[in-house]
């Protein structure tokens, strides 16, 4: 028997580690180490109901467990053989208990090829990986298809990069293979810096091998023999994961000299980026791995040409690499029958913001915003009403209401005024301030900005401050306009991709939710409430019994007033986080 | 400190300029941060001008240039935490400890630090406190862990 239990960041936010520990020492105290055994896996996807606990081989999907249900799982389940009712997962559309997960609206119309072993098998046994089908697809390419074939069935499969870009991975493949050098770099970007996107860091924790797997079939294909995994230094368990999954593929003869006899030579090495969001930017990554400012230069040339140090390099992304192995043993047919015409296969997205089921999504291309949002995300919390989902992060742009049924591809997106960006997707409702938002990714843009070119650099510095205004009631119908027309002057005119994406939250927001910019600027209000410059918290002095529970819960001290009299909130020093409100018996305290 | 630097330096003893970042990182993963010594010592042992390396450090928001507190606090901001208050949570942590995000308090106890996502998107807001997640937190809940710390 074997407890999988979930090593995702938001599971291990929860407690993970020490339901681990507990299952360990519990099975021990039964003397049950022999039969059964306790796996940290990586990430299972439903973050909502985490930590997640899996019992194989029935399937058994136990949600929120915490270290106290510990024993009664060993005692019930892992003993008796008797599920643990109260553990398992509620359909909220019929409250029925659903024990397997691929009955879950959350899972059901998922189609899993990049997270296919993610919460499935224990990412630090390379056998595991290997009776997975892994390394069966090296094996293949290096006994039956030469290098172009192997390119061949790429392009055919349609795969198109999964890091934000969508440019053909195997074109790109194609365009380093043909350049002719002594030295030839494969590097895969696993930088991952957009905020809200946890999809590369879920891949390499809970499927190191496949990555491993790919870039050794790219290196095949190009002509390289090096591989780099660009990683996060922030990303600890990710990193430690590699060296097992490297180390144990070198053991194997999956890495290093001479892989499975063939005469192909193929290694890999990591470098810990020191977080820069830039950096995903791939001559930017080149700069950072040679030990330079991670700043971008103009292409041509391209990477595949004169790369990491002046070599042909090629790049991509993690959760590209991910779907590679897959394509070589189920054929490009197979992987182009997925998706829509242009965009092929699936694509991860992390579903975060006010969504009932957060979590990591993997999806065909096409599928509709509705179906994200609505069947596998169940909805929008606390019955609220949907107003956006901004997709691609600060690069990105919000899908409205009227969106909802647009099939999700690369073109689909950019044709809404978004971007498919790495694959975040933030819901939001009615109570969320649009201008808000775009303030708050512009002053990410202007933190992350390499400060090379001056649209980027002094551009988004002025929209910020133009955005500060609005949302500070200091704002006018000319900075309005200004706002937009500095938005496409910075988007014509930046050298690279951050810079050119990233006027996109404000045009995107602008265009769908003008009103509000002008509710902002005209009437100084906000009307989803969140621009706190535009509210006051005040004390209805008739209604206050001066009960002092709203000044003793005050985080900052604001509230003053004696007992039994009516209370005064110092608007100098209130943070307006809402704690009085939610402390006042007597609504008692309002809004203005 | 010195000597510990000076024997991390002897690991890269062939070095070029594309170890310069894995030597900063290693420092900084010995001695948590990087001192005006550090960046003159490895300047000296890559044959490279400090400003140089200063420019590199100061470019990456990995690097630091002040030692952390005691309880090093990091407040996630990324989409989700922000939509859900991460900005209160910022507001009263800088007011009751006295810093500001990047600084390290006077007696080295508390240093607070604002990071753009930390990928517990299903648990926001989150912080992490020397390395130990406080998640879905509430104006009530960030006063009673920061109680808890000071020990009032």
């Amino acid at each position: 028997m074997h407890l999988l239990v979930c090593g995702g960041t938001g599971c291990r936010a929860s407690a993970s580690d020490s339901i681990i520990e507990k299952f360990k020492t519990e099975i021990a105290a039964k003397g049950l180490e022999n039969d059964v055994q306790v796996i940290l896996t990586g990430c299972f996807g439903f973050c909502e109901k985490g930590p997640i606990v899996k019992v194989l081989p029935d399937n058994t999907f136990y949600t929120q467990v915490k270290p106290e249900d510990v024993a009664e799982i060993v005692a019930e389940h892992v003993i008796k053989g008797r599920k643990v009712n109260r553990l398992l997962y509620i359909d909220p559309t019929n409250q029925e208990k659903i024990s397997d997960a691929k009955h879950m609206g959350f899972y059901r119309k998922q189609i899993r090829i990049a997270l296919r072993n993610c919460g499935v098998i224990n990412p630090e046994n390379v056998d595991e990986y290997i009776a997975r089908d892994g390394y069966h697809a090296i094996g293949k390419v290096l006994k039956e298809y030469t290098p172009a074939q192997t390119i061949d069935i790429i392009k055919k499969s349609g795969l198109r990069g999964r890091g934000g870009g969508g440019f053909p991975t195997g074109l790109k493949w194609e365009i380093a293979s043909k350049n002719a050098a002594d030295q030839k770099y494969v590097v895969c970007n696993a930088d991952e810096g957009d905020p809200g996107a946890f999809m590369d860091r879920s891949v390499l924790e809970g499927d190191p091998h496949s990555v491993l797997e790919a870039m050794a079939i790219c290196g095949y294909c190009i002509g390289a023999t090096q591989g780099v995994i660009y990683i996060r230094a922030e990303y600890p368990l990710a990193i430690t994961r590699l060296k097992i999954a490297i180390k144990q593929a070198r053991e194997y003869g999956l890495l290093g000299k001479d892989i499975m006899g063939s005469g192909f030579d193929f290694d890999i090495t990591l470098r810990y980026g020191a977080g820069a969001f830039v950096c995903g930017e791939e001559t930017s990554l080149i700069h950072s791995m040679e030990g330079l400012r991670g700043e971008p230069t103009n292409k041509p040339p391209f990477p595949a040409e004169s790369g990491y140090l002046g070599k042909p390099t090629n790049v991509n992304n993690v959760e590209t690499f991910a779907s590679v192995p897959v394509i070589i043993l189920k054929g490009a047919d197979w992987f182009s029958s997925i998706g829509t015409e242009k965009s092929k296969g699936t694509k991860v997205f992390a579903l975060a913001g006010k969504i009932n089921n957060v979590g990591l999504i993997e999806v065909p291309m096409g599928t509709t915003l509705r179906e994200v949002i609505f069947e596998i995300g169940g909805g929008i919390k606390n019955g609220k009403k949907f107003k956006a989902a901004q997709t691609g992060g600060p690069s990105g742009g919000c899908l409205t209401e009227k969106h909802l049924d647009t099939p999700i591809d690369f073109d689909n997106l950019i044709a809404a005024g978004s971007m498919m960006g790495s694959g975040g997707m933030i819901v939001m409702d009615e109570d969320d301030c649009m201008v808000s938002i775009a303030k708050f990714f512009l002053e990410f843009t202007v933190e992350e900005s390499c400060g090379k070119c001056a649209p980027c650099r002094i551009g988004n510095k002025r929209l910020y401050e133009i955005l500060e205004r609005i949302t500070n009631g200091e704002g006018t119908m000319e900075e309005l306009e200004r706002l937009r027309n500095l938005s496409l002057v910075i988007k014509d005119t930046s050298l690279c991709g951050l810079g050119q994406t990233s006027p996109n939250p404000v045009l995107s927001t602008m265009d769908n939710f003008y009103n509000e910019y002008l509710a902002h600027v005209n009437d100084k209000k906000c009307p989803a409430g969140q621009c706190k410059s535009l509210m006051k918290y005040v004390v209805e002095p008739e209604a206050c019994v001066g009960c002092t529970a709203c000044a003793r819960n005050c985080p900052v001290n604001a509230i003053s007033g004696e007992r039994k009299k009516p209370h005064l909130i110092d608007t100098a020093i209130c943070i307006k986080c809402g704690a009085c409100i939610e402390k006042c018996k007597f609504n008692a305290i309002s809004i203005k | 400190m010195e000597n510990r630097i000076e024997i991390l330096l002897d690991k890269y003893s062939h070095s070029r300029r594309d170890s310069l970042i894995p030597i900063l990182q290693d420092i900084q993963e010995e001695v948590g941060y990087l001192s005006e010594e550090a960046i003159i010592l490895v300047g000296k042992h890559l044959e490279m001008p400090t400003s140089k390396i200063y420019g590199l450090a100061t470019f990456y928001n990995q690097f630091r240039f002040e030692p952390k507190g005691t309880f090093h606090i990091q407040v996630c901001h990324g989409t989700a935490c922000h939509m859900l208050g991460a900005v209160s949570i910022i507001d009263f942590i800088e007011k009751r400890l006295k810093i500001k995000a990047g600084q390290t308090s006077r007696n080295g106890k508390y240093s607070l630090e604002v990071v753009p996502c930390i990928g517990a998107c299903s648990q926001s807001p989150v912080i992490s406190i020397n390395g130990e997640y406080h998640s879905k937190l509430t104006a009530e809940r960030i006063k009673q862990i920061l109680i808890d710390l000071i020990g009032e």
